[in-house]
This record gives C-alpha cells, sequence and structure tokens, in this order.
C-alpha cells in the first residue's frame, strides 16, 4: 500500500517536472534567438530620459559608457559574453554607423552602495563617460544594509555622477530564486527604484526582468548547472535587454532619428 | 465534534474547575464570554497568507492582502498577538499577581525561543545543502550570503542572540522581544490603560523621530524593529482590556466606515500602481514622493493605519456572533489560528521545503500550486492533530490544569 502512494507520487512529480523539462531544452536548442529574451515592453522602456546620450549621438560625438558594477556584472573567465559587452555589441549594431560606441566596465567586487559611490569623483575624473550604468543592491542586500542608509549612498552617488556630466541608469539586483529564502532583495528593489523617481532617472529592471524569464519558463533559474552556458545566454538577453532600453531613453530609435 | 462543541464543552470545563473563581480561565472573562473565534479565524488566515508569501511567487500570491494595500499577515498577526496575549495574562495578573503572570508568560517566550532555535537549525541545514551543491556561475555573487559559514561560531552564537536572523525568520524574534515587554505592558495598563497606549505611540514616534533600532549580525538591523512594532501590539492589548468596548460606538458610527472605506481604496490604486506600471503616470509626483518608501521594518503610519481601517471594517461587518463562525468550511481557518506558535513555525519550515522541493524537482506552476496546497493542507493537519491531543491530554490531566489557562490563546506566537 505504502509503496503504491509513493509510487504514484513519484509518477505525478515526474509529470509535474516534464513540461518544464522541455522548456529548458528549447531554450537552450536557440540560444543566440531572441525569442528567449522576449519582455512586455513595459519592462523595457522609462518615462525618464537621457538627455546627454541624446546630445551625443546627435552631435556624431563618440559614445562612451562606463558599466559600474560588481561580480554579476560579469561571468568568470567569459568577459566577452557579459552583459556589458553584449550591450555594446548590440548598440554598435543597432545605432548609424558613423557612431562609436565604446563600453567599459569598473567592477567593484564586494563593496557597498556606499564604498562604491565613494569612488566616483576620481572614477568620473579619470572616463568621463556619458552614461554611467551603475549596477547596485547585490552585497548591500547581502549583507542587510539599513536600507536607508543604502538609498542614501544611492543618492549621494547618483548626485556624483550627474554632476560629473553623465546620465545614469540605474541597474537593480538579479532576480535568484535558489538564494530566495536567504537575501531579502525587496527593500533594496524598493529604494532603488524610489532614488530613480526622485531623480527622474532610468532604472533598469533587473530583478522584473529575470524573473519574467523564469516565471515564463524561457530560463530555468533554479538550474544547479555548474557550466557557464545558462550564465552566457541570460547576459546576451540583459546585454540585449539593456541595449533596447537605453536607445529607447535617450530617444534614439529609427523613428526618432529621422527627425 | 465541531468547533462549538469545542469551545462550549472547554468552557463548561473551565468553569466547573475553578468554581469559586469562575473567572480564573480567561475563556470565562466576563467582558469578553467564550473564546473569540474571529480572532482564531483572522489569526489562523494571517499564519495562512505568511506561509504562501514566504513561497516564491504564484497566482496564489495574488490572494494575499499585501497585494491589495499598504499592510499584509504580519500586521494582523502582531495585533491579534497583543489581544489574545493581555487576553489571557491580563486575567491572570489580575489573579494571581505580577509575579506569577510574569513567570507564565517567561515560560511562554521560552517557548517561542526554542521554536526559533529550530528553525534556525533547519535554515543552516538548507542553507549548507546549496552552499555545497548549487554552483551556478551566473550566481556567484549572490553565493557571499554563505560566508557566514566559514565562521560557525560567532554565527550561531549570534543566532542564540537572536542577532543573526536569516530570511523569513524575524517575526518570533520580534514576537519574543514584545512577549518579554508584556509583563510591563500589563502591570502599566492595570494602572492606566489609555495612558499605556499613550506612552507606547511615544516610544513609536521618539523611534522615528531619532531613528532607534535593533542592531542585528553582521550588520544591519532587525528586520521587524520592536520598537516600532510594540505599537500595533500594545494597541491589540488595549482593545482586548476594554479599549474596543469603549471605541464601540466610534467603529460604529458611518462616518468612520466611509473614512475606512475611502482610504482601503486609496491604497488599493496606489498597490495597484505597482503592478500596472502604466498607471504610474496618473500617480501625482508630489503624493509619490512624500509617501514612499511605506516602510516595513519601523511600521510605516501608512501601513498601521490601513490595518486599522481594515480591521475597523472587519469588526463592523463581522459580528462576533456570526454563523459562518461555526460552519464546517472556516473550521480549518480556526484551527490553524488556535495553535499559531506550532502552525507559524510550521509553515516557516514548510515554505523552506516547498522552495527546496522548486528547486530540486521542478518550478512549474503546476507544482507550485501543489506545494502551497499541500502546504495548508499540512498545516491544517497538523493543527487537527494537536487540538486531538490537547482533548485527549485535557481529559486526562483533568482539573488541575485549569488554573494554568491555554498557552494556545495566550500565545499567538
Amino acid at each position: 500500500m505504502k509503496a503504491r502512494v509513493l509510487l504514484s507520487l513519484i509518477l505525478l512529480c515526474g509529470g509535474l517536472a516534464a513540461p518544464s523539462a522541455r522548456a529548458d531544452d528549447a531554450a537552450s536548442a536557440a540560444p543566440a534567438a531572441p525569442a528567449a529574451c522576449e519582455l512586455p515592453s513595459y519592462l523595457l522602456t522609462s518615462e525618464s530620459q537621457l538627455p546627454r546620450v541624446a546630445d551625443a549621438v546627435k552631435a556624431g560625438k563618440p559614445l562612451e559608457i562606463l558599466v559600474v558594477g560588481s561580480r554579476s556584472t560579469t561571468i568568470p573567465a567569459s568577459e566577452n559574453s557579459s552583459y556589458p559587452a553584449r550591450m555594446e555589441a548590440v548598440l554598435k549594431d543597432k545605432l548609424p554607423p558613423p557612431e562609436v560606441v565604446h563600453v567599459s566596465v569598473e567592477i567593484q567586487s564586494k563593496k557597498t552602495a556606499e564604498e562604491t559611490a565613494s569612488t566616483f569623483v576620481k572614477l568620473m575624473e579619470a572616463k568621463r563617460p556619458t552614461l554611467v550604468i551603475w549596477q547596485t543592491g547585490t552585497v548591500d542586500a547581502i549583507r542587510s544594509i539599513d536600507p536607508d542608509e543604502f538609498r542614501g549612498a544611492v543618492t549621494e552617488g547618483v548626485a556624483a555622477l550627474q554632476s560629473a556630466g553623465a546620465d545614469v541608469v540605474l541597474m537593480n539586483l538579479q532576480y535568484s530564486p535558489r538564494t530566495e529564502t536567504m537575501i531579502s532583495a525587496q527593500p533594496f528593489l524598493d529604494n532603488m527604484r524610489v532614488v530613480a523617481q526622485e531623480h527622474d532617472i532610468p532604472l533598469f529592471d533587473r530583478f522584473a526582468i529575470m524573473r519574467q524569464w523564469n516565471d515564463q519558463g524561457q530560463f530555468d533559474l533554479f538550474s544547479p548547472s555548474r557550466g557557464p552556458e545558462l550564465a552566457k545566454q541570460v547576459h546576451d538577453c540583459l546585454g540585449r535587454a539593456l541595449a533596447q532600453f537605453v536607445i529607447d531613453a535617450a530617444h534614439l530609435g529609427p523613428a526618432q532619428q529621422q527627425n | 465534534m465541531t468547533i462549538a462543541d469545542q469551545v462550549t464543552g472547554s468552557t463548561i470545563a473551565d468553569a466547573a474547575g475553578a468554581k469559586p473563581r469562575a473567572a480564573a480561565s480567561a475563556i470565562t472573562l466576563p467582558a469578553i464570554g467564550e473564546r473569540e473565534l474571529r480572532l482564531d479565524l483572522f489569526r489562523g488566515l494571517a499564519l495562512w497568507l505568511i506561509f504562501i508569501d514566504h513561497l516564491p511567487t504564484s497566482l496564489l500570491t495574488w490572494f494575499t492582502i499585501r497585494n491589495y494595500g499598504f499592510s499584509d499577515a504580519t500586521e494582523i498577526f502582531i495585533f491579534i498577538s497583543g489581544y489574545t496575549a493581555a487576553f489571557v495574562y491580563g486575567r491572570a495578573m489580575l489573579e494571581s499577581g505580577f509575579v506569577i503572570a510574569t513567570a507564565r508568560i517567561l515560560r511562554r517566550v521560552w517557548q517561542i525561543y526554542v521554536a526559533h532555535v529550530f528553525l534556525f537549525t533547519i535554515f543552516l541545514a538548507e542553507i549548507s545543502y546549496v552552499a555545497t551543491s548549487f554552483e551556478n556561475p551566473l550566481y556567484t555573487e549572490e553565493m557571499g550570503i554563505m560566508d557566514f559559514l566559514k565562521q560557525p561560531d560567532v554565527t550561531i552564537v549570534q543566532a542564540l542572540l537572536l542577532r543573526f536572523r536569516p530570511v523569513n525568520m524575524d517575526v518570533l524574534p520580534l514576537y519574543i522581544v514584545l512577549m518579554l515587554a508584556l509583563p510591563l505592558i500589563l502591570w502599566s495598563m492595570k494602572w492606566k490603560p489609555d495612558v499605556t497606549l499613550g506612552l507606547s505611540v511615544a516610544l513609536y514616534v521618539v523611534t522615528w523621530e531619532y531613528d532607534l533600532y535593533f542592531s542585528a549580525y553582521p550588520n544591519g538591523f532587525w528586520a521587524f524593529n520592536p520598537l516600532a512594532w510594540q505599537l500595533l501590539f500594545v494597541f491589540g492589548a488595549w482593545c482586548a482590556l476594554g479599549g474596543a468596548r469603549r471605541m464601540s460606538r466610534i467603529l460604529a458610527s458611518p462616518v468612520t466606515m466611509w473614512i475606512a472605506v475611502a482610504y482601503l481604496v486609496a491604497a488599493f490604486y496606489v498597490t495597484l500602481t505597482w503592478y500596472v506600471p502604466q498607471l504610474g503616470h496618473l500617480m501625482p509626483k508630489r503624493i509619490e514622493q512624500w509617501m514612499y518608501p511605506i516602510d516595513k521594518t519601523d511600521l510605516d503610519v501608512l501601513r498601521f493605519t490601513h490595518f486599522v481601517a481594515l480591521a475597523a471594517l472587519t469588526v463592523r461587518f463581522l459580528p462576533r456572533d456570526w454563523p459562518g463562525l461555526r460552519s464546517r468550511w472556516l473550521r480549518p481557518l480556526i484551527l490553524c489560528g488556535q495553535h499559531s506558535l506550532e502552525i507559524f513555525c510550521l509553515g516557516v519550515f514548510l515554505a523552506f521545503a516547498g522552495h527546496f522541493i522548486l528547486a530540486e524537482v521542478s518550478g512549474g506552476p503546476a507544482m507550485h500550486a501543489l506545494i502551497s496546497l499541500s502546504g495548508i493542507l499540512i498545516m491544517w493537519g497538523v493543527a487537527w492533530v494537536i487540538s486531538w491531543y490537547k482533548r485527549v491530554a485535557d481529559k486526562s490531566g483533568a482539573k488541575t490544569k485549569n488554573a494554568v489557562g491555554n498557552a494556545d490563546l495566550a500565545g499567538g506566537g
């Protein structure tokens, strides 16, 4: 009797597991296909704008983009597949040919927003970017920094970047279902949204985007796989989404450029 | 045996047991009469919602109240816990004095503490497993959360001191601190309830004004600041000790009702803008800047008032003698609410286990629904077993037990 119950339970679980396994296969069969990257448009648009980026492109100046991030900005041992590199490739592809796009990356691993923000003045003097994409929050969430302090630090950082003459895009945490029971992301997501609203700057909602992919079955983010394949695909999609987001916020789309 | 039998049964038993001082048991508190099933019902509901909220988001999550306004199940839970704790131990303090009541409260605190340590052990097991088995390069950074495993000596001691508290394990430490303060609260309530409530409000204001907090390990602060959340607990206690009766005229007034309705609708609209970002531009920037962030750590005033508005409407439209309270359909909820400490811990454990299954077996929506559903069924089943056991034990323990009172009614934890 017991054995039969157990068996039917296992069969039930197997049956339920099967559809998601198939979804997995579909995703890995077409690694570069943008179909896997599909997102609802509200995740890719922002009411806030990037005037300096728009001006630079209009004036035909090179577009210098600086990504300030942490370890989740890169994939260990495959830098060229990380989202900043993918974004650069897509931007070069999408913007008209004479446009020069250069993306540099500044990794501040294991640093909180406050520690990172304190380096901004020097960093901006050295790099002079048109656009800074500041990805932050993960380290603060792991160390459960006071969200108020976090908000203060992000506010200061954004102010420093803006006063150095750059447009700013904020990027929040990764959606990480495995560590959901261990890292409390919500206060940090909320506070980044608040800062973005207060300063009228675009927020690239990496968390919601990755959750969307996971929920829709495009990627199985629970996967314990040790290989870099999944990471590469996700970063490819993130890079595409980010490029799209920047183009949209700076009104660089084909329609706008004709005007 | 229905709930009704159970309640009347135990009331009679209590009354018979403590004959000369019929009021000795909280259940026969003259002011309140028999066990307040609405409290059990909503505490049970809060426990289910906390369980669902602790699982990853799914379709079911849309049924939890945090998606429809500012406050969530935690508010319900803490308020009812304050209410029931004051109800039981307040009576004990009147009857047996400060020392005895304090001793009983401390015994309850100890139970909650042990439950917390038990949950921490399970959490440790889970996190250690993830640390050793999960090496997705996408998440190397998030794995930094495992760093504390490198110095378990410090971590475990800090956990025992309630300073290291993983995600989803914040409610019990808050509850422990609130219960520790309960003797003082009750003693002061006995003297002047309104002044006590006033002091509580003052502490809340001072906490906000001077940014007081409980520090945590390795850094940061408690996710539920007891200095702020005590307001809800004390408010619950104040209601239990006669405040609710004195407020009944205010509660019955249609003006109150319409204010509450208007506030709830406004809060619903605001929450709607979180999920339908297209609505965002209809929200005046001014109001946004004034309102955000709505702070859960320090029990934002918006959250507190949202809970009060909900409670006011509930009391108005759900009378204590509503026959539905005795219906078999609500019985699972009421049963869970009656054994809240056990069911709360079980819920946290089931949420851990649910995460684990979702990660190891499959993350599909069907599996998700199955886990949520079985979790709730397990909570119900265990609650049923506990009440069955209590009934049997009470029968054999006979009358000597009555004076001790019912820890579950009191605990809430």
